[in-house]
């Protein structure tokens, strides 16, 4: 230690006396130790900021413009980007940045709803599966690998077009929202009960399951209360992840007109027409829509990396 | 060895017809078909459609319709597309050569391109190149892919014009200029655009996973013995290392083949290539049920193969693993 004389030797604070007062430890909440690990991922907080801006662009947005999402006005067919029109008008006169905002709602709440979704049946298939195993675990999983078979794409189109024709208001209401939402989740979930799975299962044999179990805790309540919040950290990254593959979906669906029907604005269904409208020199209509969903997106895959380092144990800080 | 894929392709049999079973639900409950074509003609009257549908044997119950389709398939026979009236598998075997022509070539100069600069930037981490690179894959992991195609168009086509002729730089559609004789350099002028596309899309994943799976060896004891006992450093990172960190990588990439016959669905789309996946885009926008229930058994297959493919090959390149 001679050759660091400048480096302040730490004084020694516990047990100066006999009287002095401990402070109470107070164990770090789960939630506040991510949060001080996720500061540090600078993409991550940008990330987060991002998509803020975005959502509160996207509920305020639509109510203060001065122009209306849906109703067309032909003598502003086909504006470019002015002051105006900061994003220019479409093919028919309606202004694009508040059709943008009004479709962030859309694809931001679908992400979100088929996110749900997906977790929660994802989570049950899982926790049911590594919880009792055996039959009950052999079954969910052949069902899962049997999901996973499918192919995905293919699938979910067959699908959209299956729930467009069912008569039930909710799946067809605001153009088909809600039967999206069910499409996808009903394709993702996969994922998300492997990892649930393979975490119960090392898990519910653990001292504190079984301590539990001594206790007389039914099975419902160690599932519920003792092991899944164990558990919840991978499926916290893979949710935030499945957000933003649930908006590429969404938007990749509408474009091919599988999605959401006008006029109800998503991100991809504005872009259904923008090939042609580009091909006549349109460029703003192609531009815009596609620059939203890769921002949104990029920006949620951060806030996903972000968070997987915070929640790590693994990786040393 | 031998036992285990034989298990598992029996595995894959119950697998199948589960599928089969339930796609072919699916099918049989989307409104459209045969008979949708009909119901607009003012020329067919009501006992007509009555009878053409006891002729296609549409009013039979479910159960009879899927047992005789599960018959015919087993006879080799798929049936027959409504949409041009010819025989599925000829529809297919039409489109199938295009798909793989553009994503075998797409699939290849993705690997060639993501798997070096992967390597390389796994050798220099937190280099500038490393940061550069990681931020490019990223943004390849989250760009809509279409959209991606919207942009390569609105610059390549529209934008940017050959000084020369005065035309777009490069076409945005088909496989061949119309009217001009078929040529190579032609076929190839017209892929440049739809494989950039596929390849951007796929490299961000790949070079991901190449890096952070040779960064995961390079650490390794055997990696400092083999360093220690004086080997080149190009022996050390292209025999040792690299032995070990493309395994992981080469499952990713068998696992992602089928895609390959599935096509692009996008892609396709988007630059008019006629390929499976304009094929299936078209029949599910006609309820093309026989076209539909082939293209979606066919993919299934082709995936769950390639899970045993990607299964075999991890144990054949790493000896540690025994499946018995």
């Amino acid at each position: 230690m001679t050759t660091q004389s400048d480096t302040p030797v730490p004084t020694i604070t516990l047990g100066q006396g006999p009287n002095e007062a401990y402070e109470p430890y107070e164990a770090e909440s789960m939630a506040h130790m991510t949060w001080r690990h996720f500061k540090r991922h600078r993409m991550a907080v940008i990330g987060l900021i991002v998509v803020t801006i975005l959502a509160i662009a996207s509920i305020i947005g639509p109510e203060i413009s001065p122009y209306d999402v849906y109703h067309s006005n032909f003598s502003e067919r086909y504006q470019p980007p002015s002051l105006r029109h900061p994003m220019g008008t479409d093919d028919l006169g309606r202004d694009m940045l508040t059709r943008i905002m009004q479709g962030g709602r859309i694809s931001l709440s679908i992400g979100v709803m088929a996110m749900s979704l997906a977790l929660l049946i994802g989570t049950s298939v899982g926790a049911l599966a590594g919880f009792y195993g055996g039959i009950l675990d052999n079954l969910l999983m052949r069902f899962t690998d049997l999901m996973l078979s499918l192919p995905q794409l293919f699938v979910l189109i067959l699908m959209t077009l299956l729930l467009r024709s069912i008569n039930i208001p909710l799946l067809q209401a605001g153009g088909g929202v809600f039967a999206i939402v069910f499409v996808i989740a009903l394709l993702s979930w996969m994922t998300v009960a492997r990892l649930v799975r393979s975490a119960f299962l090392s898990l519910r044999e653990k001292e504190f399951v079984e301590a539990a179990r001594a206790l007389g805790v039914s099975n419902r309540r160690i599932i519920i209360r003792h092991i899944l919040p164990n558990s919840l950290s991978p499926v916290i990254v893979a949710g935030t992840l499945r957000v933003a593959s649930s908006i590429i979906t969404e938007s990749g669906l509408s474009f091919l007109g599988f999605g959401v029907q006008p006029p109800t604005p998503t991100w991809g269904n504005m872009l259904k027409n923008a090939q042609d409208e580009m091909m006549r020199g349109n460029m703003w209509m192609a531009i815009f829509p596609g620059l939203m969903i890769f921002i949104t997106v990029i920006a949620i895959n951060y806030i996903g990396d972000g968070l997987r380092d915070a929640l790590d144990p693994h990786i040393v800080r | 060895m031998t036992k285990y894929i034989i298990r598992r392709l029996l595995q894959a049999i119950p697998l199948l017809w589960i599928i089969s079973v339930i796609v072919f639900l699916l099918l049989q409950i989307i409104p459209g078909g045969p008979m949708a074509a009909y119901e607009q003609n003012p020329n067919i009257t009501p006992e007509d459609m009555a009878r053409l549908e006891e002729q296609l044997g549409l009013n039979d119950p479910i159960h009879v319709k899927y047992l005789k389709w599960l018959g015919n398939i087993l006879r080799g026979d798929w049936g027959y597309s409504l949409a041009t009236k010819r025989p599925v598998l000829q529809e297919i075997g039409d489109r199938l050569p295009n798909t793989l022509l553009l994503m075998g070539v797409a699939f290849m100069t993705t690997i060639l391109f993501s798997l070096p600069i992967g390597i390389f930037s796994a050798l220099r981490q937190y280099s500038i190149f490393d940061h550069v690179v990681t931020t490019i894959a990223f943004m390849g992991q989250s760009i809509p892919i279409f959209w991606f195609g919207l942009i390569l168009i609105m610059i390549f086509h529209v934008g940017l014009r050959n000084p020369v002729t005065g035309r777009p730089l490069f076409p945005a559609r088909g496989m061949v200029t119309l009217g001009k004789p078929f040529s190579p350099g032609d076929l190839a002028w017209h892929m440049v655009l739809p494989v950039t596309m596929l390849t951007l899309f796929g490299a961000g994943t790949y070079t991901r996973y190449m890096r952070s799976s040779m960064l995961e060896v390079i650490h390794l004891d055997y990696i400092r013995t083999a360093r220690a006992k004086g080997l080149a450093e190009r022996t050390v990172i292209y025999v040792h290392a690299l032995k070990n960190a493309a395994l992981p990588v080469v499952t990713i990439i068998a696992l992602d083949l089928p895609g390959l016959f599935g096509g692009a669905l996008f892609t396709e789309t988007i630059f008019s290539w006629p390929g499976m996946g304009r094929l299936f885009y078209r029949s599910a926008e006609r309820v093309d049920y026989a076209m539909l229930m082939a293209i979606i058994m066919i993919n299934a297959a082709l995936i769950i193969f390639f899970n045993l493919l990607a299964d075999i090959a991890y144990a054949y390149l790493d000896p540690r693993i025994r499946y018995d």
